[in-house]
């Protein structure tokens, strides 16, 4: 995607429907004025002589000047106040007295979409950029890099990406076979709180080299993190299996006791049957199991008071690896 | 905001992550209770918390949090520090209490997930 002007940006961030939103759209929204601007800023005392002006723009290229004192922005001197000056045959002065002293900023922690929509307003090709909160003067910006910055941007995502859907349609694809299932399994020690929580945490490293999306390795981390520390606090310790599939991953946590006595009241938001010690940790809150549902698609939880529990959730994966491999051909 | 604002904000110290100052929080989540913080807790959010234990920097990890600051004073273990450089994870604690180190934050403009979420 080639973008020349930043009339096509307009045009990429005018909404009309909110279904339509495009990356770009929603980069101009999510990225701030501060992560494209120029930091390095060229800016001049407002004691410097005009005389001494030209050279300074013809030597930095540049058509204009921001006037600078103690890092605040008094003004900005253009290469027309200069024409100005000279046609006006007036005797040398500083800079002070011939800048504009009303000059159009933008703020660091502005969007991008304000930025694009005050070029369009006003037609100029810079903005000095003011920290919102000290007031200084930090950089400066162009239509050039809200471009480039939104270029980079594209780019690194789209390379994130492609990595992991290369890997992700590679690891079933390599596989000749019917059916194919991954399976990890984990062992979860009881009241070892300083492991508890690796199984979680090396599932999620593991699912993140497969390609597989954030978004559902979230899921599958928060609701594995849970169970895991329900099997640490409350049981004798177990063990935990995901199956991954190019269809779901199916998360199994199983125990050998002591089981759930009311699995209805274990259930409710906020219910628990944990001890000050486990509160102590942050957790034992009533809210693991809640969690645990609300993470996955589908949830089982088996339990005999006395030999164990069984809890078993799901997480469809809407065929990601397929499409993946798809698109990767 | 960037983290060095932050710590300004708050007038933090700085145990990991000093070369990530730079990094930018969206949001902000005060909690102690760690399953709240997996249920609720929006990623790219900074947490503050007056709990202290390895298991806040597990959950940070899992719900995708690259910031903490600690409330009240609470410094972290030597244990603790060491986990959250393996996982790149800043570290800060403020002597303020949770309730004045959420304040000032929401105050200069930081909003917390609930809002975003509406």
């Amino acid at each position: 995607m080639v973008m020349k002007s930043a009339d096509e940006l307009k045009t990429a961030t005018s909404l009309t429907s909110a279904k339509d939103i495009t990356r770009v759209q929603e980069l101009v929204y999510e990225m701030k004025v501060e992560q494209v601007m120029a930091h390095d800023v060229i800016t001049v005392d407002p004691s410097l002589p005009m005389s001494e002006l030209r050279a300074l723009l013809r030597d930095k290229r540049i058509s204009g000047v921001p006037v600078v004192k103690e890092d605040i922005l008094e003004g900005v001197v253009s290469i027309e106040d200069f024409i100005r000056y000279l046609a006006e045959g007036q005797p040398n002065c500083s800079v002070s007295e011939r800048m504009q002293r009303k000059v159009n900023t933008l703020f660091d922690n502005d969007s991008l979409v304000r930025a694009v929509e005050e070029f369009d307003r006003l037609g100029y090709g810079r903005f000095p950029v003011i920290s919102r909160n000290s007031g200084k003067l930090v950089g400066i910006i162009t239509k050039g890099d809200i471009i480039r910055g939104l270029l980079k941007k594209m780019e690194i995502d789209y390379h994130a990406e492609e990595i992991h859907r290369y890997r992700a349609s590679h690891i079933f694809e390599d596989i000749i076979a019917d059916k194919t299932t991954l399976i990890f399994q984990y062992k979860v020690f009881s009241r070892d709180f300083n492991r508890a929580g690796e199984t979680s945490s090396g599932l999620k490293k593991t699912l993140r080299r497969m390609g597989i999306s954030p978004q559902i390795i979230r899921r599958v981390a928060i609701a594995t993190y849970e169970a895991e520390m329900n099997i640490v606090v409350f049981t004798e310790g177990g063990e935990i299996t995901a199956r991954v599939t190019p269809e779901e991953i199916r998360v199994e946590a199983v125990d050998d006791g002591p089981g759930i006595a009311d699995i209805q009241k274990a259930m409710q938001p906020g219910y628990s049957t944990a001890q000050d010690w486990v509160r102590a940790l942050g957790f034992g809150a009533g809210m693991g199991l809640t969690n645990i549902q609300k993470c996955s698609d589908e949830m089982h939880l088996v339990s005999r008071l006395g030999e164990g529990t069984k809890l078993e959730f799901i997480i469809h994966l809407n065929n990601v690896f397929i499409n993946a491999a798809a698109h990767h051909n | 905001m960037k983290i060095s604002e932050v710590i300004k904000i708050l007038d933090c110290k700085v145990f990991t992550g000093e070369k990530d100052l730079d990094r930018e929080v969206e949001l902000g989540c005060g909690c102690d209770l760690m399953s709240d913080v997996l249920a609720f807790i929006k990623p790219g959010s900074i947490l503050l918390t007056g709990l202290i234990n390895p298991q806040v920097i597990r959950t940070v990890e899992i719900a995708e949090i690259f910031a903490v600051c600690f409330v009240r004073g609470k410094e972290p273990t030597e244990e603790i520090v060491n986990m959250a450089k393996d996982r790149d994870i800043i570290l800060l604690s403020t002597t303020l209490p949770m309730f004045e180190a959420c304040g000032r934050l929401y105050y200069v403009g930081m909003m917390g997930g609930y809002e975003v979420s509406r």
